[in-house]
């Protein structure tokens, strides 16, 4: 039997800084095949990142490898580094998370593509490695690609830069290439696209494929099989079917059913997985993920279980959990290790008068383009927030989704400045915020509060816990006692022990954080909460926390969620209502199962197949509506419909029919129970059945 | 290059999240334990205290007050009786020295600090509110930064040559907060766009209490860094204006005008010239030392962190 194209064996990456010793990877084994498609998939600090960074040897001075990896039958780690630069880029082709970042701003691309050519083929003359790098670049898929080879990098959007790193990385014709996170930066859509590109480029090439990513729906839609990483530790491998559909190690299973799934309904509950991963700074005695393990048993904790095949499955199944057996029978139920949160009991939910809290009415947010210092003179309006208009009921949730860009963040912005926007009206509780005095606002405020993205930029360092969430209340001149006994209620509302009043952010895990900045939204007791991405900072396992705990809440205290996110799988599960965001407008809106079970909308429908559902039978028998090319610049001027250029409904019409998007711009208008911009939404369904 | 990826990670950057339960620790705490692993920031911080010491409690523990004049001794060498000679009218200038040093400290800790905070109050409003105050705090600046600020000084000196020498220290500071103003304003600027700013201002936190409450804590440390910084400069000005005749005017004295009278004698009767001199030199030294290694700890990015 030949050797596989890589083995990584016992390979252990500790970084040393000065007293501390981060165990970031801690005796891995694993292996790629030659045109395997390999998965690697972990949270943050899983150690996913470092492994492959010490394939392409490129871990910093401070990191000490140890233990042996092998590439077709060549030992890396004893090669220096000019060594491996020759394999590097030649027959291991690499691509990164941050495309920006990994192309020098100073030389074309085509210039960049034809030096890592010729850098690795000294008899390849300058003209033909051009030729070659405008090939390369026709094959990733880059439109006008003889032009765009004399462009800069900064001239590409996010998702053609990660097409020239594909070309790059393909150039040499590797035998293995490692993407590193390769669409956490880009959208749906264009991640969508850069997954076809990685998948043509690996049948060109017939290259292995070594994914990294945390994104358990990427690997079920691309990979072959899949590797899950824990605290520096590989804890199952198994082919990709296997591993979704049957799991052993509590930790994948966990993981799996913490995900938000856009295919399945949301009468199910999510998962949380409790406590976060141990530190790296120590190495475990037992099982590090027993601590947080329903089904750790005493024996758990005596030393850490080894990566070996499990009793009764197939030779490719690798688990290291000590009831793995268990499991794998069927005496362990996997849904009795990780049961389903109980439901919020019928006598705490408030019932909840139907009344309208906001109502939001062609809202339009324009910013001027201007050119010049010294004289400045407008040179054309980005239109960010271009008529949009929807309402929110009390205890409902309207989830506002769509692509970076399409001026979703604007929206809610404009809405929570509770100023007279540029055009249309917004009515908070009835009130329109255009008539608004000074005081009248302030008092509003205690009415509609915000819930941000990142929740260590939106505590302040320097304060307590205490005087963040408490900062609302003193604007009302609440004193101090009373201040400290709310703070500490509403602490253990949102799952916190009312004895951390007193420390600082940096205290806390990201979760943890993000129940802080919920809490002080909170406390001055609004009907509305607006949630601008509050998860999506946050690794999988402890996304699902924070879902419940705002599923929760909006039962127990009526609450309304103006639900802003890119992640449409969070949204079906969370909102009632969806309205759907392109350039600047609302193209679909209307109730959430309806959109999300029935797509009329082109782009919704794009969207809805671009996102890549935790599910290999789901990935790999539905059909995909990929989008060409990027979203545009809210700048461009374009006629008729904005969607145009992008549609692929638009591209099947016949001529006749494609005159009405070129000159008439499509309005809202009522369909099959919700509201669509689209002249031909009727015809939809030309595009799944085509 | 980073390993763990900025979209998923939560965990702090350097990889070690602190365990709830240790207390104590806050990041003042560090900062100030980073200053004093720097040798530079000991010496600095103890010749400051030094020098301060020995300026106020030096004159009471000397036979000799700075206008006694000794008239058996014009002129004289340092001996035991005069530690650093006397002048050609036989006033004492051990006695003089410390007096004067007296004067420049407070000139400087007064100086130093007072053009910190007015750099730190309009640059953080400059920088919060934005638009039309903006544009015209800047234009002050701006103005202020172009005018050669020791030539206005030379030509004011008339008027504050009959006032006294507190009028130099509001001169001094009028001057001498202009660069870092702009920092402020640029630091306030992106802090304004930061989510907590964002967060304290949808809940109707007033803008006065936000560049309170926010903004100032988190531009603190320019601040500091700064007044510790311009210590030393306002003394050297101080010094500069007072040694032309400018600055702080007789019966006053201050090291500046010590080293005027001092200056025609230098090559002679050097003890009248050396003395002061040298004491300029180490208590500049001193606050800039200090400084360096305040804005060394503070922000790691501003240069050379190894001693």
């Amino acid at each position: 039997m030949t050797e596989p194209l890589l083995v990584v064996d016992n390979l252990s990456v500790t970084f040393v800084n000065g007293s501390s010793r981060v165990h970031a990877v801690r005796g891995i084994s694993f292996e790629v095949r030659r045109g395997e498609f390999v998965g690697i998939v972990g949270e943050s600090g899983s150690g996913k990142s470092v492994s492959s960074m010490a394939v392409l040897g490129l871990l910093p001075s401070s990191a000490q490898v140890t233990g042996d990896i092998r590439f077709d039958g060549q030992s890396l780690l004893s090669l220096n580094d000019r060594e491996l630069s020759k394999i590097r880029g030649n027959r291991i082709g690499m691509i990164f998370q941050d495309p920006l970042s990994a192309l020098t701003p100073v030389y074309t691309v085509g210039q960049q593509i034809a030096e890592g050519l010729r850098l690795h083929d000294s008899a390849l003359s300058r003209e033909s490695a051009e030729k070659r790098a405008v090939e390369l670049l026709k094959i990733v898929g880059i439109p006008n690609a003889e032009r765009r080879a004399r462009s800069f990098p900064h001239e590409f959007s996010g998702g053609m830069r990660q097409r020239v790193m594909i070309a790059i990385a393909i150039a040499n014709d590797p035998d293995l290439i490692i993407a590193d996170e390769p669409t956490t930066a880009l959208d749906v859509t264009i991640q969508a696209q850069i997954l076809e590109v990685l998948q043509k480029a690996k049948e060109i090439t017939g290259a292995a494929v070594m994914l990294i990513t945390h994104d358990l729906g990427v690997v079920a839609g691309n990979a072959d099989r899949v590797s899950v990483m824990y605290a520096g530790r590989v804890v199952e491998t198994a082919p990709v079917l296997e591993l979704f559909r049957e799991p052993v190690m509590p930790y994948t299973i966990g993981l799996l059913r913490s995900v938000p799934n856009m295919a399945s309904s949301r009468a199910h509950r999510l998962v949380p997985l409790e406590g976060r991963p141990p530190l790296l700074t120590v190495v475990p005695t037992g099982c590090p993920f027993a601590p947080r393990c329903p089904a750790a048993l005493p024996k758990c904790l005596d030393g850490e279980p080894p990566l070996v095949p499990v009793p009764g499955l197939p030779d490719d199944r690798l688990a290291a959990c000590v009831r793995a057996d268990e499991i794998a029978a069927g005496t362990l139920k996997r849904s009795e290790i990780f049961p389903e949160p109980e439901p919020v009991p019928a006598e705490e939910i408030v019932e909840v008068a139907r009344e309208r809290v906001l109502d939001v009415v062609d809202l339009k947010r324009t910013y001027p383009l201007t050119k010049g210092t010294v004289f400045r003179r407008t040179v054309g309006t980005v239109r960010a927030v271009d008529g949009v208009s929807f309402t929110l009921d009390r205890g409902r949730t309207l989830g506002l989704v769509g692509e970076s860009g399409c001026g979703k963040t604007t929206t809610i912005m404009e809405i929570l400045e509770l100023a007279k926007p540029e055009a249309g009206t917004v009515k908070v509780n009835g009130i329109d915020t255009s008539t608004l005095g000074k005081s009248e606002r302030r008092a509003l405020r205690g009415d509609i509060q915000m819930v941000f993205q990142d929740p260590m930029a939106s505590l302040d360092p320097r304060m307590t816990v205490e005087e963040i969430i408490g900062e609302p209340l003193t604007v009302t001149g609440t004193n101090s006692r009373e201040i400290r006994r709310r703070v500490e209620t509403i602490l253990e509302v949102v799952g916190l022990d009312p004895s951390y009043a007193q420390r600082y952010p940096h205290e806390f895990s990201g979760g943890q954080r993000q129940r802080i900045g919920i809490a002080r939204a909170l406390i001055v007791e609004p009907k509305i909460l607006v949630l601008d991405e509050p998860v999506s900072a946050l690794d999988v396992s402890v996304q699902a926390g924070i879902i419940n705990l705002l599923e929760d809440l909006k039962l127990r205290m009526g609450l309304s969620y103006l639900f802003v996110a890119h992640d449409l799988a969070v949204i079906r599960h969370i909102a009632d209502d969806v309205a759907v965001m392109y350039l600047g407008r609302i193209i679909e809106y209307g109730p959430a199962d309806e959109i999300f079970d029935r797509p009329r909308h082109p782009y919704t429908q794009a969207l809805l197949s671009a996102v890549p559902v935790p599910d290999p039978v789901v990935e790999h028998t539905r059909q995909r509506i990929l989008l060409t090319g990027d979203l545009p610049s809210p700048s461009d001027q374009i006629s008729g419909c904005n969607f145009r250029t992008r549609c692929p409904l638009y591209q099947l019409l016949p001529e006749d029919k494609k005159r009405v998007c070129e000159v008439d711009d499509p309005h809202e208008r009522p369909l099959d129970g919700r509201l669509v911009a689209c002249h031909h939404a009727e015809m939809s369904a030309l595009l799944t059945s085509a | 290059m980073t390993f763990t990826d900025p979209n998923t990670t939560t965990l702090p950057e350097d990889g070690t999240v602190r365990e709830l339960g240790e207390r104590g620790t806050t990041r003042g705490a560090t900062i100030l334990r980073r200053v004093f692993a720097a040798k530079r920031a000991r010496v600095g911080a103890i010749l400051l205290v030094i020098i301060a010491l020995w300026a106020f409690v030096g004159p009471l523990l000397y036979p000799w007050g700075f206008l006694d004049q000794d008239v058996r001794a014009f002129g004289d060498p340092p001996s035991l009786n005069h530690w650093f000679g006397t002048n050609n009218i036989g006033q004492d200038i051990y006695a003089q020295t410390l007096v004067g040093l007296q004067k420049s400290l407070i000139i400087g800790f007064i100086v130093g600090p007072a053009a910190a905070l007015i750099a730190g109050i309009v640059g953080a409003v400059a920088g919060y509110l934005g638009g039309v105050w903006d544009r015209i705090i800047v234009w002050v600046i701006d103005l202020l930064l172009v005018l050669p600020s020791f030539y206005i000084l030379v030509l004011l000196s008339p008027v504050f040559r009959s006032l006294s020498w507190l009028a130099l220290v509001v001169f001094l500071a009028l001057f001498g907060w202009m660069v870092l103003a702009r920092v402020i304003r640029g630091q306030t600027m992106s802090l304004r766009e930061r989510e907590y700013v964002k967060a304290a201002r949808f809940m109707g936190v007033s803008g006065a209490t936000i560049v309170r409450r926010h903004i100032l804590p988190n531009v603190a440390s320019l601040l500091i860094i700064d007044a510790t910084l311009g210590i030393g400069a306002a003394i050297l000005a101080e010094s500069t204006l007072s040694f032309f005749g400018f600055g702080v005017q007789p019966p006053d004295v201050s090291l500046g005008t010590i080293l005027a009278l001092g200056s025609t004698s230098a090559v002679t009767r050097p003890w009248l010239f050396v003395f002061p001199a040298g004491i300029l030199v180490v208590t500049v030294l001193a606050s800039s030392l200090l400084g360096d290694a305040l804005r060394d700890a503070i922000d790691p990015t501003s240069g050379a962190t190894s001693d």
